[in-house]
């Protein structure tokens, strides 16, 4: 039942009447026999009174606490209005009058007008004890009328403890008060758990006779224990027969008695223990059900299959389709069995049920199994079993917390492996197509490695490989453990990593992974690394060379008109350090060519070198050559392009002898593949080492002093031109492949977002519930 | 947003019918009966074992000039029918899908409860609030 929202007038009528019925002077509690004589002055028929009783929660406590009496005297108004008695029309029915008792006071026998009941007798009765509540009646006589709060505080001062004085006095309070202290009969009373399914289910059978007045059922009933409930404003002596639920309320209605001025703090603390929860399970109740429990299931972690719930539950007579919906309230988990939690929640549904409670729509909170630590009761310690069962329920939500820190840290570790490895390893290139993409794969990473640890490579293999595509996540990682052994290719196709780069990718996705994906081409350059490295080589070679190669510089303007290919746009800063050592004479134009085709510029160089080699003796050249090999493997991109074109022309010059010029035009040509392989492989080499740039930046000083001059430069720059042309077509076609990768992977992230934001609005309606 | 939304059995009665009571709601139950037909239709059709959730949902069984009946079968041939109002500002197939997984899953609630059995009209309160929301819809 719902809580009772009284005016102050039907509120002080209440009161008095249940002073006037309270003759024992419990003040907790009214004499059934005097409810009933009032009731039947309420000129009702039999049949509504039993129903009345009923409803207020009288036959299930087998007393009339204040909140009963106070439900049924609403319900007499209601009846006598003339409308059908529910529960809900306690409060629904606004401007109700006052219930009307046949002679019960005089001022209502002034308002009602119908005949006496055939009840004289108690007419007689009731005369004799109006008087005493005159006074009170007085006070009930109008509602509007306040005059009556005086012989009220005189009333209460005879019922110094009554509480209902506070309500008055504290106008505000007080519908809370009576609203929540009617919800204790609302809420569930069960069953206190007697000895045996027997005797426990035999008064329900008794409550549910209808029998005469309420005296078979209060008779039929074993007395209670100290009635902690309802009303916990009543310190009412264990009368009711029926169990409560509110241990705490009995300190708090001593509390109430105290102090007139103290009672509505003790109203504020008795409303919050009371409101706690009708739906309490006391350690009796709990004690019983779990015994129940293992009458079924021994193992107090095991679940009690649905058909034997079925049938323990069928014995409780309740109709099935309330047994149903009581299965669905507290089967929480929804799998068909009943844990622990499950199990005693069930119970106790059945017996407040039982007890003519209506079932509640949603589970109440203190009979939810406990899922997460929310329990603040003093059940608590009544319940030892939940934590174990905290689990059954919330599987899914605490799997998942494990697994995504374990994401988490997979995410960033992949993160460390990549920089660490991107700078240290040296990666093999070889110029297919496939080892193409892998190197602008490698290329991308240790670029963005030095731009962005959120590495777009990361997010991106990460995609290929969540994506099962497995061509292509295959690819990757394969591709990356052979080029250069990242730990993180390694992790890439077991699935916590691919859950992880899910994570990493929503993440990178939600801000970062569009510029990231979306800008994969640029970056895959080389010359980013070159342009870090570029920068180091740009200092010392500046430095260094400045003085040196200034004579040699001037000697060549070899130069070239470094075009660029695309693909080195970056690289041009790095040439220029080359450019500058051999070239610092190199009008402004050249410098300024330079950053536009640095593939320009180490075909010039190596055609320059070439023509150096040429020039000069092939043994100096080898034994620079030796020289500068070893060197290779230091950081200096430029120097080591311009190696690598000199390794390309050493092999050269091995095969055959000094070549001509046109030969040596020629040879640019051939060994292109090497020494952009040279130059790419040298990239990552670069950056780690930087001292040999002084030695090659000398080398190179030595080589391009002997350079030719910038016709036969010009003429060797054609094939450059070819050849990057071919390499510019090469790298189109890698990039066009990324594109359409990236793509495909857009659209299935449109696709996940589409489905989530489907389930955002399955979910909305149910907010709004 | 859904007009009426039905359960039917698999031995093709009503498990649950439910529909807006503005209209005649003689006329949805026809509806709902006639697309029987289709749905058996598109059973037959698919041939193959229904395993995919793809393959659950049958999508637009056939459109009228006021309504739109979309079809969703489960594995144990139990059927969900649902009537749209085709003037609601066209809903889409996701959101159609969402609703008949939500469904799907308050029915699978409903045949988990031991007091229920299979073949009985269904009274889950559970359930039927779950149709009240999907029928009165997103605020």
């Amino acid at each position: 039942m719902e809580g009772l929202t009284l005016s102050d007038a039907e509120q002080k009528y209440y009161s008095d009447l249940f002073s006037y019925c309270d003759i024992e002077s419990t003040k907790k509690v009214v004499v059934n026999g005097r409810v009933l004589e009032l009731f039947r002055a309420a000129q009702l028929p039999n049949d509504v009174v039993l129903q009345i009783m009923e409803l207020c929660g009288a036959t299930r406590l087998g007393y009339f606490g204040r909140s009963q009496f106070y439900i049924a005297l609403k319900l007499v108004a209601v009846a006598q209005s003339g409308f059908p008695l529910r529960v809900e029309s306690i409060n629904t029915v606004k401007d109700l009058p006052l219930p009307r008792f046949v002679a019960s006071k005089n001022e209502q026998e002034s308002r009602h007008a119908t005949s006496y009941s055939s009840d004289s007798e108690n007419q007689g009765s009731y005369s004799g004890v109006i008087p005493p509540p005159p006074g009170r009646g007085q006070v009930k006589k109008g509602p509007g009328s306040h005059d009556a709060v005086q012989p009220r505080p005189a009333a209460d001062q005879q019922e110094p403890a009554s509480p209902v004085v506070s309500p008055q006095q504290s106008p505000p309070t007080s519908p809370h008060t009576w609203r929540k202290h009617n919800r204790h009969p609302s809420g569930g009373n069960s069953e206190r758990p007697l000895a045996g399914p027997g005797p426990f289910w035999s008064p329900f059978g008794d409550t549910q006779s209808g029998s005469s007045a309420g005296d078979a059922v209060w008779s039929g009933q074993s007395p209670p224990p100290p009635q902690e409930n309802w009303v916990s404003f009543a310190d009412t002596p264990p009368t009711s027969t029926l169990l409560t639920m509110h241990p705490a309320s009995v300190q708090d209605q001593t509390t109430v008695r105290t102090v007139a001025s103290a009672t509505t703090a003790n109203e504020i603390r008795r409303q919050s223990s009371s409101y706690d929860d009708p739906w309490k399970i006391t350690d009796e109740q709990r004690q019983y059900y779990v015994n129940q429990f293992k009458t079924i299931q021994p193992d107090l972690n095991g679940f009690i299959p649905g058909s034997a719930a079925k049938e323990f539950f069928t014995k409780s007579k309740l109709p099935i389709l309330e047994l149903s919906h009581i299965w669905e309230l507290s089967d929480f988990d929804k799998d068909g069995a009943l844990t622990l939690d499950e199990f005693c929640a069930a119970f106790h549904l059945v017996v407040a049920r039982k007890n003519g409670y209506d079932l509640p729509e949603k589970l109440p909170e203190s009979l939810m199994p406990k899922l997460i630590d929310l329990e603040d009761s003093a059940d608590v310690g009544d319940q030892p079993g939940e934590v174990g069962y905290s689990g059954s329920p919330a599987e899914a939500p605490p799997s998942k917390s494990p697994s995504m820190p374990s994401l988490n840290q997979t995410w960033p570790e992949l993160n460390q492996s990549s920089e660490d490895t991107a700078i240290v390893h040296p990666v093999p290139i070889r110029m297919t197509p496939s080892k193409i993409h892998m190197q602008e794969m490698e290329l991308k990473r240790t670029s963005s490695d030095h731009t962005n640890p959120t590495s777009p490579l990361l997010v991106k293999t990460s995609d290929l490989s969540e994506e099962n595509k497995i061509n292509s996540s295959v690819k990757f990682p394969s591709g990356n453990t052979v080029a250069d052994g990242y730990s993180s290719s390694d992790s890439f196709p077991s699935d916590p990593e691919q859950i992880g780069s899910n994570v990493t990718r929503q993440r990178s996705h939600s801000g970062t992974s569009p510029d990231n994906t979306a800008p994969p081409p640029p970056p895959p350059r080389p010359q980013p690394s070159h342009s870090r490295s570029s920068s180091l080589d740009m200092n010392r070679t500046f430095a260094v060379t400045t003085g040196q190669q200034q004579t040699g510089a001037v000697a060549h303007p070899p130069a070239v008109p470094p075009r660029p290919q695309p693909s080195q746009a970056p690289g041009p800063s790095v040439h220029r350090p080359v450019d500058a050592d051999g070239l610092i004479t190199h009008t402004s134009t050249s410098p300024q060519q330079i950053p536009e085709q640095p593939n320009f510029a180490d075909f010039s160089q190596f055609e320059v070198f070439a023509a150096s080699n040429v020039t000069e003796e092939q043994d100096g050249e080898a034994e620079k050559h030796p020289e500068v090999l070893p060197t290779e493997k230091a950081s200096d991109p430029a120097t080591s392009l311009r190696i690598a074109q000199a390794d390309g022309k050493i092999e050269e010059k091995t095969a055959a002898s000094v070549p001509a010029n046109v030969s040596k035009g020629t040879t640019p040509l051939a060994p292109p593949p090497k020494p952009v392989r040279r130059r790419l492989k040298s990239e990552d080499e670069l950056r780690p080492d930087v001292d040999e740039h002084t030695q090659k930046t000398g080398v190179l000083a030595a080589v391009l002093a002997s350079q030719p001059s910038i016709p036969r430069s010009v003429g060797k720059d054609k094939k450059a031109i070819q050849a990057s042309i071919r390499r510019n077509k090469e790298t189109n076609t890698v990039l066009a492949r990324l594109n359409s990768e990236l793509q495909q992977q857009l659209k299935d992230v449109l696709e996940e977002r589409i489905s989530l934001e489907v389930q955002l609005e399955q979910l909305r309606p149910f907010s709004h519930l | 947003m859904a007009v009426c939304i039905a359960v039917i059995a698999k031995e093709n009665y009503p498990l649950y019918i439910r529909s807006t009571p503005t209209e005649n709601e003689l006329k949805f139950h026809y509806m709902v009966h006639t697309s029987l037909d289709v749905v058996d239709e598109k059973i037959s059709a698919m041939g193959k074992a229904l395993v995919d959730q793809r393959e659950l949902y049958l999508g637009l069984l056939y459109p009228t000039e006021d309504y739109k009946v979309y079809g969703y079968v489960t594995n144990s041939k139990v059927k969900f029918v649902m009537v749209v109002d085709s003037s609601n500002t066209a809903l889409r197939d996701n959101e159609i899908r969402s609703m008949f997984r939500k469904l799907h899953n308050s029915y699978t609630d409903v045949m988990c409860n031991p007091f229920y059995n299979p073949g009985d009209r269904i009274q889950s309160r559970a359930f039927e609030n779950m149709v009240t929301s999907m029928m009165i819809q997103v605020c």
